[in-house]
């Protein structure tokens, strides 16, 4: 059984938190006790039914103001997978919540309200999923039952909806109908929409195959740590601790180190001290080599005839974080890149990306909080990266104010 | 149980073979990940350890994390004085099999030292005045991030609780303020004084820590396991008999045979009743359990709605 991560984007109003719990309790994975509490917040509410919104709603501001804040997290499985539901929040003011929830989903569920179509969240959210690579997305078409579950409704949207993501980067799209406040077609199919002869919500979640979505070919290793034990038995055991990153590692490989370019061969894999033949993607394992090199946290090790770029110049879409201070060409930051760190400067803003109409804004002086944009910016180290698109996780980079720590942007390498 | 806290500290060589992607892995694989960035990023943390199962679990992940090195922090364990004699018997040895640094400090020492005005009456609990030894620890040793076993699962504002969690120099934690997190990114920038609280088993579920439980035959305190005990009747609730706890004519003295599903203090943990004496059964009886971890054992968090989201701004776990 493996795992899924998914984030849900929508508003309240187009019935998102309702959806997840309604995946949730059809698939048994609410506790008798917390569907107590729903009741008891409900009764006192006086919402009539149950309100199964409230399962993900966690912070008391977001409990009286009935919306979601912040990225929530709900786990739950079925004898197929087990998921990570991730909520994000829908509003444009909280674009950055549903950036943030983007970064690590394998799948996005875009919620459309049936009455109203394709509006301007709808692009704003396709557009987020897919600027972040996420490389599955599903339109669920919400409040079918409102529309009289009307299959041309429905084939209107879906078009509208294609037309969209014709503009986007989505690998894989699938529209379905739903009423999450029925049930129909999350888990169960739906019998007021027997035109509809696609998968369920839950059908597709369960088997869409994010093996697939590994980058296995750019081997790619950020050193994270030293493990240098220096006992008796262990004296010269020099381990470089890290996470793959992208592609595989065996033992025997050729190796380069970046950004030093000083090059050698796999010695040893380890994982939890016992040798292991080869590590791939997404592991965390311990890397020893054949010779004595200089290699420090922030080093990346790659393999020796697939290099990522090293560069100082990095150019990228940036989603900026920061409600306090706004990005202008010429501020300084550190930027976060694996597990490099290195400060650096904001070259220009070369067009912001009106993330409502994807128009280009050219001449645009500043960022504030929310804004998505194309920069260029110039490290003071190298570093070593992939295009974002190619590899997520050697794409991606974050933007930290050097005064207030905070992390003000996020960045994809382009 | 037949296993010995020894295998605790001994990582067994089936790994060596394993190699399919399982969601097990996939976690394990994050939450050493996070662990080593805590090493990376970090001058001088720790791991808040408790005794329960979810620190047991964190002090695995450590070991297999910086293996074959020793884990390179200190466990700290904040000690109410109202603890399961079971678990500090469990963690004494389990410091001494790791070879990891223990540090102890009391919540006893704490209330005397500033004169603190404790809990009376029946539901008396130094859950709250942990806080104020935790902070007093951080601050003795200079900590700059503390490890702690909490998962998102638990409770709803845990569920909106960063990976890195940040927290002011007086502890604490603004949920409105949280720093973004992306991708596998952690900020663990920070001024001196502020801390970083860090949950690498944040995505597990209870479930997912009872299954690795099993799979790394990792040995646990008995009182996980049933047993019989005499125990304190009270609104429903099975505590244990101890004279930590207050006792009046409404309380019922009874003797059944139990186990905890979680271990936390005596005065707000209660017991279930089970014949679950393996791992296995353990986990049978979860997985038709229809009643929450917290909900069913964690009476410190059924007095608000909002009482962890409360206790956490105040500087708790």
């Amino acid at each position: 059984m493996d795992l899924l991560r998914f984030i849900t984007a929508g508003s309240v109003d187009d019935g998102k938190s309702t959806l997840i719990g309604r995946l949730l309790y059809d698939t048994k994975n609410i506790l008798a006790d917390q569907m107590e509490a729903i009741e008891r917040a409900s009764k006192s509410r006086n919402v009539g039914e149950i309100d199964l919104a409230l399962l993900t709603d966690g912070l008391r501001s977001e409990r009286e103001q009935g919306i979601t804040i912040d990225v929530a997290y709900k786990y739950f499985q079925t004898p197929k997978r087990k998921f990570i539901s991730i909520d994000a929040p829908g509003h444009i003011q909280y674009t950055r919540n549903m950036v943030t929830g983007a970064s690590n989903a394998d799948l996005a569920i875009i919620l459309v309200d049936a009455r109203h179509g394709v509006v301007e969240q709808t692009r704003r959210h396709s557009l987020i999923a897919s600027m972040l690579g996420i490389p599955h997305v599903i339109v669920a078409i919400n409040k079918m039952d409102l529309v009289g579950n009307s299959e041309d409704a429905f084939l209107e949207i879906a078009k509208s909806y294609q037309e969209l993501a014709s503009k986007l980067l989505i690998k894989d799209l699938t529209i379905i109908p739903v009423s999450a406040l029925n049930g129909d077609n999350i888990v169960d199919r739906s019998v007021n929409m027997p035109w509809y002869t696609g998968e369920t919500l839950l059908s597709v979640l369960e088997n869409v195959n994010v093996l697939k979505d590994q980058n296995l070919e750019d081997s790619r290793f950020s050193v994270q740590y030293v493990i240098r034990p220096q006992t008796e038995e262990l004296h010269d055991y020099r381990g470089y601790a890290g996470r793959v990153q992208s592609g595989t590692f065996k033992k025997g490989d050729l190796i380069k180190v970046l950004p030093s370019e000083q090059e050698s061969k796999i010695a040893k894999i380890e994982f939890g001290g016992n040798e292991i033949e080869e590590a791939s993607v997404l592991e965390s394992v311990t890397i020893l080599l054949e010779d004595d090199i200089d290699i420090s946290r922030g080093d990346m090790i790659v393999s020796l005839n697939n290099s990522p770029i090293v560069s100082q110049d990095i150019e990228a879409l940036v989603c900026w974080m920061d409600d306090k201070k706004q990005l202008k060409p010429g501020n300084k930051y550190v930027l976060q890149h694996g597990t490099a760190r290195s400060r650096c400067s904001i070259r220009d803003i070369e067009y912001q990306i009106d993330i409502n109409s994807y128009e280009k804004l050219d001449e645009v002086e500043s960022l504030k909080l929310n804004d998505v944009a194309r920069i260029v910016l110039r490290t003071a180290q190298p570093i070593a990266y992939d295009a974002y698109q190619r590899n997520r996780s050697n794409g991606a980079a974050i933007l930290i104010d050097e005064t207030s720590n905070v992390t003000v942007g996020a960045c994809m390498i382009e | 149980m037949s296993i010995s806290v020894k295998e605790v500290s001994e990582i067994s060589d089936q790994d060596a073979g394993r190699r399919t992607p399982d969601y097990l892995d996939q976690l394990e694989a994050e939450a050493i990940y996070i662990m080593r960035e805590v090493a990376g990023q970090f001058e001088r943390p720790a791991l808040l350890f408790s005794g329960g199962k979810d620190s047991i679990t964190l002090v695995r992940l450590a070991q297999k994390a910086f293996a074959p090195g020793k884990i390179p922090f200190p466990l700290v364990h904040v000690d109410t004085g109202h603890n399961f004699i079971e678990a500090i018997n469990y963690r004494d040895e389990l410091a001494q099999l790791t070879g990891a640094k223990l540090i102890v400090r009391y919540v006893e020492d704490t209330i005397k030292a500033k004169g603190l005005k404790e809990q009376t009456g029946k539901n008396a609990s130094r859950n709250w005045l942990q806080t104020f030894t935790l902070l007093d620890t951080i601050e003795e040793f200079e900590f700059d991030a503390c490890i702690g076993g909490a998962r998102r699962d638990e409770e709803k504002a845990r569920a909106k609780e960063r990976i890195f969690s940040f927290r002011d120099e007086f502890g604490q934690w603004d949920p409105k303020r949280q720093r973004p997190e992306l991708w596998n990114l952690f900020n663990g920038r920070i001024h001196k004084g502020e801390n970083v609280r860090v949950f690498p088993i944040s995505n597990w579920t209870e479930l997912d820590v009872w299954a690795y439980l099993k799979r790394e035959k990792i040995a646990l305190p008995s009182i996980y396991f049933a047993h019989e005990r005499e125990l304190i009747l009270r609104d429903g609730h099975l505590l244990a008999n101890t004279p930590v706890i207050e006792k009046d004519e409404n309380d019922q003295i009874v003797t059944r045979q139990v186990r905890f599903r979680t271990v936390g203090d005596m005065t707000c943990t209660a017991a279930v009743e089970s014949s679950a004496a393996t791992l296995d059964e353990v986990i049978a009886e979860i997985t038709v359990s229809r009643i929450s971890e917290r909900g069913e054992t964690r009476i410190d968090d059924q007095q608000t709605e909002a009482a962890m989201e409360d206790r956490k701004k105040g500087g708790y776990f």
